[in-house]
């Protein structure tokens, strides 16, 4: 029998469990869970905000997940102190918890700049987790002008969850366009212009340098005033855990394709790791959603005993804003194949012999397919990219490689 | 498991599985009502490249990296089947990004429909597999890939 211990309860950990259920359904499983609620998914609390989702169906897997899955949960419980030599973990209440296989999926925080005066600010919120935007929600009126730090995809979305909530959105970031991780200068500004077709107002290639009660003061020179003060302007992996213990850490816990950390029946999965990223070939935090899930079932199986290995991690996001969704993928060198029409932009890019990334707005469909390519490095001379190019299809594969996706079991 | 299969050298690229199974899905008795004049929402579609057609629905993976992918878990394995739970999807689109097959796409609300074999509606078993003029479609089980 294992005792295997998880640090997080967020989707990295709901993988976890499934993938240590999916071959021992015997031993213990204690889930360490910092936030007083049951898995849930957290990209969904800007939806939650805009009315799209509640609070029941938010739950990840449903009620009666750890029954199912006969885990043992410690809401509210954070871990403070990993002993590897002994196998331990100890809690903020000085609870020991020996493991015998152990995931970190600590996630990540909020960093917030210190930014002069941001003590003086009242109604100021983060917004990473459902505490957060239901504390945001008690904070908002439909007269609140609200100031959001950060035009990344946690300040894009809290944005458009609020807009229709209050008087007036503005949104500043330093970089000089919106979704700057995912998006070349011209795809961000037709995001940005729908946006503020839709009402948000933006500064960009600006920030505040000082904030006094309800008046940012920006770089530029200007000011905003505000009743509401959103801070997202970006994430740090929570790896102190591991790297207080010796573990080797660099933006993330760093793990390789198997999750295991440099600590022996360590591993760590989610935002708070830094594994390998196929697309460049090199380690990276990929803080998604879906990255979460397969790296913390590739190690929970791997805990278990199993033999599980992410070999095809990419970075890639999907992310839509009042019915315009952009889905990103991979990286953006090479040669550029491109479509446009006015409220549409296709860049697929294409280096040796493979295609490496796209970014598509306005055009989703199918576009999986596409995906498929990047992360199986599919050799361009074995499709027909020119079919391909037009649309996302699979006719674009031989007829013997057709033959082996819809002939039988995949 | 009994899985839906084309065989795509008996395709004829005639569209009947789109209709046949957007009726089945519609909830209507009457398949006329149901889709004369409106424009249609299927959960397979017609593949067409040089020289060939053939249908594609949700190919029910082993290792559905639609589920594991959905930042909603609002899709699931249930007895081998890849289901969707409407009420959960907040349309995304993840699923569309990440699906190999294309298998995924919105209903005519915006809400992401997939293939579930017709085991939950009126059809009981696939309304494209009984349709299919030239039997080009068939459900059937099969072992790993040919």
């Amino acid at each position: 029998m294992k005792q295997y211990v998880i640090i997080g309860n967020g989707v990295a950990a709901a993988g976890c469990i499934e993938g240590i259920r999916s071959l021992d359904t015997e031993s213990g499983i204690t889930v360490v869970s910092e936030e007083k609620h049951e898995v849930y998914c957290r990209p969904l609390i800007s939806y939650y905000l805009q009315g799209k989702t509640d609070l029941s169906r938010m739950l990840y897997r449903g009620e009666g997940f750890y029954e199912k899955m006969n885990c043992r949960v410690l809401f509210g419980r954070k871990a403070v102190k990993l002993l590897p030599d002994v196998k331990k973990v100890i809690l903020d209440d000085g609870t020991e918890l020996p493991y015998t296989d152990l995931l970190v999926a600590a996630g990540s925080s909020p960093f917030v700049p210190p930014f002069e005066g941001l003590c003086t600010v009242k109604n100021k919120y983060g917004f990473m987790t459902i505490d957060d935007a239901l504390a945001l929600e008690q904070g908002l009126t439909k007269d609140s002008r609200v100031l959001i730090m950060g035009a990344g995809l946690i300040g894009l979305k809290c944005a458009e969850g609020i807009l229709d909530r209050v008087s007036e959105v503005t949104v500043c970031d330093l970089a000089d366009r919106v979704l700057s991780s995912i998006l070349d200068e011209e795809c961000a500004s037709l995001m940005q212009k729908h946006l503020e077709a839709h009402g948000m107002k933006f500064l960009l290639g600006d920030t505040a340098v000082r904030f006094e009660e309800n008046k940012a003061y920006m770089k530029s020179g200007k000011t905003v005033d505000f009743d509401v003060l959103i801070l997202a302007v970006g994430v740090r992996a929570n790896a102190a855990l591991v790297k207080d213990a010796g573990g080797d850490v660099n933006r993330g816990i760093l793990v390789d394709s198997t999750m295991r950390t440099s600590l022996p029946h360590v591993y760590a999965a989610g935002d708070c790791a830094e594994g390998p990223d196929s697309s460049i070939g090199k380690q990276r935090v990929l803080a998604i959603l879906p990255n979460a899930y397969f790296q913390g079932n590739t190690a929970g199986v791997n805990m278990a005993g199993g033999s599980a290995s992410l070999d095809k991690a990419i970075p890639m996001n999907s992310i839509g804003f009042f019915g315009l969704h952009a889905m990103t993928a991979g990286t953006y060198e090479g040669e550029l194949y491109e479509e446009k029409t006015e409220n549409s932009i296709k860049r697929l890019f294409t280096k040796d012999g493979e295609l490496k990334g796209f970014i598509l707005i306005g055009c989703d469909e199918r576009a999986g397919i596409y995906t498929s390519l990047i992360r199986e490095k599919t050799p361009l001379s074995t499709v027909n990219f020119e079919l391909l190019k037009n649309h996302a299809t699979t006719a674009a594969f031989s007829s013997e490689t057709r033959r082996k996706k819809f002939g039988g079991v995949v | 498991m009994k899985r839906v299969y084309v065989n795509e050298e008996w395709c004829l690229g005639c569209h009947l599985c789109e209709y046949n199974c957007a009726f089945a899905n519609s909830g209507m008795p009457d398949m006329v009502l149901a889709l004369k004049g409106k424009p249609i929402f299927p959960r397979i579609h017609i593949e067409e490249g040089e020289k060939i057609t053939y249908a594609v629905s949700c190919r029910h993976c082993e290792d559905p990296i639609c589920v594991k992918s959905c930042i909603a878990g609002a899709l699931s394995k249930e007895d081998g089947v890849i289901r969707i739970d409407q009420n959960k999807c907040v349309s995304c689109f993840t699923c569309v990004l990440v699906c190999p097959y294309g298998a995924l796409a919105p209903n005519k609300n915006g809400v992401m429909q997939k293939c579930e074999l017709c085991l939950r509606n009126a059809s009981g078993e696939p309304a494209c597999v009984k349709g299919c003029p030239n039997r080009a479609i068939v459900y059937e089980e099969r072992g790993e890939a040919v």
